[in-house]
């Protein structure tokens, strides 16, 4: 336990703090109150003409098929990329943390693509999937039959984004299956190898559930990414397309409020989103830091 | 004291005497199009003393704007502001943000003749009774591009386009029976197919002038003509002969890569077509329907517009419209035009680049400003004036993408955007009542 430190005087704890809570209250508390303000109204985009319609904002969006369309594509898509990039990162971590010659450098390459940056991951998905120019999308045509249009068929668009999203955060999930790997106890194992319990059992009985914090932790930031992180690749990759196929919250609060230039709905919009991060949160701070034992 | 005053007064005096009224003007222009604003800028700069015209780019035409929106509302809006053609109806509603060019340029008494102007571009602009509300500055059209080395291996005359959408179709046929992937495709299918098509055929788009004379506007482009036109492209889909590219400009690569013959665009994107396509291709008119009495009619311009912001200074209100004076003279019309490929705004700024030959090397230019000029703008060709029109172009490119997916029928599509984009007209009316 650290040592508590005791301020002689009562002020000087608070003048500390002052700029970190100046700065969330600017930056946080602010803007949410003006996005909570500005979902009861309709509005003019340089403010001439303002009417108040209480509610009407929230009812015309919950009333909306295709909002509930849209929400029930972020959760497929938040869920589907949290859950094919952690299966996947932590299978690599476990093959990485076996002792193989340059180890380090493959643990290094496997960080890599987090250095991306999402718009680019999406550009670069984009362009092997062109189906006019990418290779993916030729392969699969002229040599296995598939006819690759994600511009009109939505469940290859929804593949692609899923690819592209998961393929960005296999990497953070990498680095956090890999320490949490280092840290189980080496002595379990052999003891439960000395028992006759093969890798597969050692895995599942032993490692498996030793990683649960870790692996906890990881589902809330992957969904947290998956809902509202993935703006660039979706911008970049499918624009929402085809149709409203791909239209994820987030992708409608931007494109509503930014080029629709409707800002009371996406004020509205954005406030649901955010009472769902409180929800995450609080279901993070409530389930993981107290139910998930060692 | 009192001298020290009296010296910092006459100081104040004299520099003021000096100083430049300086105007920000915010574009959204990128690459060679962006040098072009800058040399603008620099050449009025350069041919006076008391202003200065300070160009500032702020990103694409959506960004741009809200970054006046955001700027205006924190009072520091910038003089000049390049707005895109789908934000003229919320410039235009947002009274008191900002300043008519009309009113701007008789409050400084600038020689000021609409005559001038090009009427299809500056009818855009204006006001029903012929107010010119902005400024017309990057204006393009859409044009047919067609592979010529493509025609001549089908055997078609690489010299002669199809002027109508039955020989169109015939000629896209053959080209995809020549062995090319497919026939044709098409960028912007809601300016080009529906807009543009509307307006070519002198049929309304949209109730009250396209929405020039009233908030009060209806969308009515599910019409019998428009229907044949989207099941004739939909069932040429089915067949291979019609590829869909995607939303906006992303269509290009189809064409330049060769898929398909035959390609919509605007003339604004001559240049980047001739930088990347490895062939030889030819402008033509947009193709149009030989049994609609008055076809072809003209087509409407899309681009931007420059608007100029309410609660400005007086000398910097004067400095706008020298600027605006300086742009449009006839000089500085054709150098813009012949750099950048849009289309001049004066009719003598086009006799200008006629006489100095430039269309016989740049032929489809030419073929851009005669399709608007092909004859006087009817109430149905002036151009579109709608409220929320991002939105009622986004709901056309999301239900074309349902149509050519087969997830609903084309007519069942056509009403759907007519339906919802009425919506959004009705949004746009309440609050702007």
């Amino acid at each position: 336990m650290a040592k508590q430190y005791e301020f002689s005087s009562k002020g000087l704890p608070y003048l500390l703090v002052l700029p970190q809570m100046v700065i969330v209250f600017l930056f946080f508390f602010w803007p949410s109150a003006q996005a909570i303000w500005q979902s009861f109204f309709l509005q003019d985009p340089f403010g001439g003409k303002v009417i108040f319609v209480g509610f009407e904002n929230y009812t015309k969006l919950f009333t909306d098929p295709d909002y509930w369309a849209s929400f029930r594509v972020s959760t497929s898509f938040a869920i589907s990329v949290a859950f094919s990039s952690m299966t996947i990162a932590l299978f690599i971590a476990v093959q990485a943390n076996k002792k193989i010659k340059y180890d380090s450098f493959y643990k290094t390459m496997m960080i890599w693509p987090y250095a991306v940056a999402t718009m680019v991951a999406g550009v670069l998905w984009l362009f092997m999937f062109n189906p006019n120019v990418g290779i993916i999308a030729w392969i699969l045509k002229y040599k296995l039959g598939v006819e690759w249009s994600h511009l009109l068929k939505s469940d290859q668009a929804f593949l692609l984004l899923t690819l592209a999203a998961s393929w960005k955060q296999i990497s953070y999930n990498f680095v956090f299956f890999l320490a949490g790997l280092q840290s189980v106890p080496l002595p379990l194992v052999e003891a439960a190898a000395i028992d006759g319990a093969g890798p597969v059992k050692r895995f599942w009985t032993i490692i498996f559930p030793l990683l649960s914090p870790t692996s906890f932790y990881l589902l809330v930031m992957n969904l947290v990414y998956g809902f509202f992180e993935t703006f660039p690749i979706v911008h970049q990759v499918t624009a929402g397309g085809p149709g409203k196929a791909t239209q994820i919250l987030v992708y409608k609060v931007r494109r509503d409020g930014v080029i629709n230039l409707d800002l009371g709905s996406s004020s509205a919009q954005s406030v649901i989103l955010m009472f769902m991060v409180i929800s995450l949160t609080i279901f993070q701070f409530r389930f993981i830091e107290r139910r998930v034992t060692y | 004291m009192k001298r020290i005053a009296l010296l910092a007064m006459i100081a104040l005096v004299v520099v003021g005497a000096y100083a430049q009224t300086t105007v920000e003007f915010w574009h959204a222009m990128t690459g060679k199009n962006g040098e072009m604003v800058q040399a603008l800028a620099d050449k009025f700069n350069a041919s006076q003393k008391d202003y200065k015209v300070q160009p500032v780019y702020k990103g694409s035409y959506s960004d741009t704007m809200n970054a006046g929106i955001a700027a205006f509302r924190a009072g520091q809006a910038p003089a000049i502001i390049q707005v895109y053609e789908v934000g003229t109806a919320t410039m235009m509603a947002a009274k008191g943000a900002v300043k008519p060019v009309y009113q701007l340029m008789a409050e400084n008494n600038e020689k000021f003749d609409p005559k001038v102007y090009i009427p299809t571009i500056t009818s855009y602009y204006s006001t029903s009774d012929g107010k010119m509300l902005s400024l017309p500055f990057n204006s393009s059209t859409a044009v047919m591009y067609f592979n010529k080395d493509a025609f001549k291996k089908a055997g078609l005359d690489p010299e002669k386009a199809p002027t109508t959408w039955p020989e169109f179709f015939a000629v896209a046929q053959k080209l995809k029976d020549s062995g090319m992937e497919g026939g044709f495709t098409t960028n912007w299918i809601s300016w080009i197919q529906l807009e543009n098509f509307s307006a070519w055929h002198n049929i309304p788009f949209g109730t009250r002038n396209n929405g020039f004379d009233g908030l009060d506007t209806q969308l009515v482009y599910n019409s019998p003509l428009v229907l044949k036109h989207f099941e004739t492209i939909y069932d040429l889909s089915k067949k291979g002969v019609f590829i869909y590219g995607g939303r906006e400009n992303k269509a290009n690569p189809l064409f330049i890569s060769g898929k398909v013959g035959m390609h919509f665009e605007s003339i604004g994107g001559y240049g980047n077509m001739k930088a990347n396509a490895k062939f030889n291709f030819g402008v033509a008119r947009l193709p149009y329907y030989p049994d609609v009495p008055g076809a072809p009619q003209n087509s409407i311009i899309g681009g931007a517009s420059l608007w100029v912001f309410n609660g400005k200074s007086k000398a910097e209100y004067k400095a706008v419209a020298d600027f605006f004076s300086f742009i449009s003279e006839t000089g500085m019309q054709a150098y813009w035009h012949q750099n950048t490929g849009y289309v001049p705004i004066t009719t003598a700024a086009y006799e200008l680049t006629k006489s100095q030959g430039f269309y016989n090397s740049n032929p489809g230019h030419e073929v851009a400003i005669r399709q608007l000029l092909n004859k006087a703008p009817t109430g149905n060709s002036m151009g579109i004036r709608f409220g929320n029109f991002n939105i009622i172009r986004e709901i056309e490119d999301q239900t074309w993408e349902d149509i050519l997916a087969g997830k609903i029928s084309v007519k069942d599509g056509l009403d759907k955007m007519v339906r919802e984009g009425n919506k959004t007209l009705r949004d746009f009316e309440r609050l702007h009542k």
